[in-house]
């Protein structure tokens, strides 16, 4: 009995937590290669806004979430040449990078504010979705989701498996030595901004298109930062990113439920427990603090210079 | 070249002169009102209501004066830059829209003592500053009777924004709605701590129909939790303006802000000089809330909402008179007692019948 019940709340915990592992995973790539990009938020609002007004102009739902990721790689690639090329800091301009696309796609989106749009159609995979339990769970939605996992899947085996990853990884680590060797640093830096910008365009198309499917200022509120936030959590390492994810929309929806079946604990402190369970997880991982040595990217938000 | 230029700034500064002192220029002017927003015009509610309501006065008055706005500013130290700009403009009459712009429009207020400022929603007034508010609860009363009859579970989700008055009083005043067509009527309650997170809003509606509920209350900005009502097959209210076509198979009806006479009737009063400082709070009978088209509903839900909203115009109904209990069964309101408005602008319990905890 009590399944029936808990399938819809992992239902929701799905749809909260993919936005952020979406985020999470292009940033991942990003930082990887020894590039902090702050400016998720900001991304995530210009894929938000241009997902939806694409899938509104043209009617297809498939080029309305290219486009997000699209315009979300466009904005990074600013971002990437004004710090990779003009070197500028990187902090500064990822900080700029979230306050120029939040008040982009407000501009952009003025005349959207206020059209719904149907949701993205949900998938349901053969077979598997007939599965009981985990199948309506894991195998009836839309295609976002699935791809959420499988970006996932293969940055994990990008990152560890391939050639190509092995190179990111030492650019990252140290890109003096990679360069040395004859890695085309800025190039490879380059394109980790743009894949880290299409997946945050991504995400915020999936809040404009699936999640609430409609545009409205501001709609991520804050979601950007805590996929950054997800990013040190996880200590760059993909399958705890998927653990973050779903361990914080997890927590987001549960307080929900908490307050709906009247149980007395103050709202604004359960409001604060996805945070406040982030702090905690980030408090135990760092007391290894070899463990993230092993795993942080040594050159992470420092600047490069071809000298000779 | 130079000297021509200069001949001509001459002539036209010449030209002002004589102008100005025959008083020509003046006649011509017309009167100037200004209004601040804390949201953007396109924001689909409570900014956009007050922007119609401009728009309104300025069609019904024409030429004779001239509206000017300035949306998504800041309350705090930004809004009293705004406003003194507004004032120092020539502006004969100021609207600050938002609960925050309240002491820096009283600071303005000491500086400009020609203009006149009105102020929405706060309760600080001078000689040339008035204050004025919609009693949004009276249009969830009619949500609460609506519901009363419609629910079939008798669990209503209330999608809750921040713990304040203004919002207990909503929520209290819906349960009562309810209460008078269906004694045992219950809201389940959850607090999402923000006035505007979509995906928040939306996942909070989600919890509360998976826990039972078949219809959904907001007091929250946007339209996610009524997108939600349309997709799981639930019916929903609208918030501050008409959302139908987020959910035009879910919303019954929605509580909408009108602004539009209270504007025009007060430049007009500051135009013939007539303004004086004064409180309103206005409902239903003023015309000030409005609801939106009683949709989705069998014919006689729709005439007992109708029914409850003449009788709320008409003073008939009296939504906080006696008995009221709060939710632990505690008498709040003695029978045949009227909560005073003062009281229910504090108010601070939730009314029996309500699942859920105010946090103090």
């Amino acid at each position: 009995m009590s399944f029936v019940w808990i399938v819809p709340v992992l239902l929701s915990v799905v749809s909260a937590a993919t936005p952020l592992l979406l985020a999470a995973t292009g940033e991942l790539v990003t930082e990887k290669s020894g590039v902090l990009n702050l400016g998720i938020e900001g991304m995530m609002l210009v894929g938000a806004v241009i997902g939806f007004a694409v899938t509104m102009t043209t009617g297809s739902s498939i080029l309305g979430v290219a486009a997000a990721a699209l315009a979300g790689a466009a904005l990074a690639g600013a971002f990437a040449i004004l710090t990779q090329l003009l070197l500028a800091n990187q902090v500064a301009t990822g900080l700029a990078l979230a306050i120029l696309g939040t008040g982009l796609s407000a501009l952009i989106g003025k005349s959207y504010v206020g059209v719904a749009l149907t949701p993205l159609p949900k998938l349901s995979l053969p077979i598997l979705s007939g599965l009981p339990f985990i199948g309506p769970i894991l195998f009836h939605q839309d295609f976002l989701v699935y791809a959420s996992f499988a970006l996932l899947a293969g940055v994990s085996w990008f990152l560890y498996r391939t050639h190509a990853g092995l190179v990111l990884r030492a650019i990252g680590d140290s890109h003096e030595a990679a360069h040395a060797i004859g890695y085309r640093v800025v190039a490879i830096r380059f394109a980790a901004i743009l894949f880290g910008g299409l997946c945050s365009g991504l995400a915020g198309g999936y809040m404009s298109l699936s999640y609430t499917p409609m545009w409205a200022e501001n709609m991520t509120a804050g979601r950007g930062w805590i996929a950054l936030a997800l990013v040190v959590f996880a200590t760059w390492r993909p399958a705890r990113l998927l653990f973050g994810a779903y361990l914080f929309g997890g927590i987001t929806i549960l307080q929900l439920h908490v307050q709906g079946l009247g149980i007395a604990i103050p709202s604004q402190f359960l409001s604060m427990l996805p945070y406040l369970a982030t702090i905690l997880v980030l408090v135990l991982i760092s007391r290894d603090s070899a463990k993230i040595r092993l795993n942080a990217p040594a050159c992470l938000g420092k600047r490069f210079h071809a000298t000779g | 070249m130079r000297r021509r230029t200069f001949n001509k700034l001459l002539g036209a500064g010449a030209a002002t002169a004589v102008l100005g002192r025959s008083g020509l220029l003046r006649a011509a002017e017309p009167f100037k009102a200004g209004f601040i927003y804390v949201g953007p015009v396109a924001d689909y509610g409570f900014s956009h209501q007050h922007d119609d309501g401009r728009k309104a006065a300025q069609a019904a008055l024409g030429d004779k004066i001239k509206t000017t706005f300035v949306e998504s500013v800041k309350e705090g130290p930004d809004s009293e830059r705004v406003i003194h700009e507004l004032a120092a403009a020539g502006n004969g009459i100021i609207f600050t829209t938002s609960f925050g712009f309240m002491n820096p429009t009283i600071k303005v207020a000491k500086d400009f003592p020609k203009v006149y400022f009105e102020h929405c929603t706060g309760y600080k007034r001078a000689d040339n500053v008035s204050t004025y508010n919609i009693r949004f609860y009276e249009g969830r009363y009619i949500q609460g009777v609506i519901a009363g009859k419609m629910s079939k579970s008798g669990v209503v989700g209330y999608v809750g924004s921040v713990p304040i008055p203004e919002v207990v009083m909503g929520m209290n005043s819906f349960i009562r709605g309810m209460h008078s067509v269906n004694p045992n009527g219950k809201i389940k309650l959850v607090w999402i701590n923000e006035w505007y997170d979509p995906g928040k809003e939306s996942d909070a509606a989600k919890a509360l129909i998976d826990q039972g509920a078949d219809m959904i209350a907001q007091h929250t900005d946007s339209a996610a939790p009524l997108q939600v009502a349309e997709d799981r097959g639930v019916h929903g209210f609208g918030q501050a303006s008409d959302m139908i076509k987020f959910a035009p198979k879910a919303q019954l009806t929605s509580s909408i802000d009108h602004w539009d006479d209270y504007y025009t009737q007060r430049i007009t009063d500051a135009m013939a000089g007539t303004w004086k400082s004064q409180d309103v709070w206005g409902g239903l009978s003023t015309g000030m809330l409005k609801m939106a088209p009683y949709t989705n509903m069998p014919d006689d839900v729709a005439q007992a909402a109708k029914d409850a909203e003449d009788g709320i115009k008409s003073g008939k109904i009296v939504i906080f008179s006696g008995p009221i209990n709060d939710q632990d069964g505690k008498p709040k309101v003695a029978a045949g007692a009227t909560l005073a408005d003062a009281d229910v602008l504090g108010m601070d319990w939730l009314a029996e019948g309500i699942e859920g905890t105010l946090p103090k």
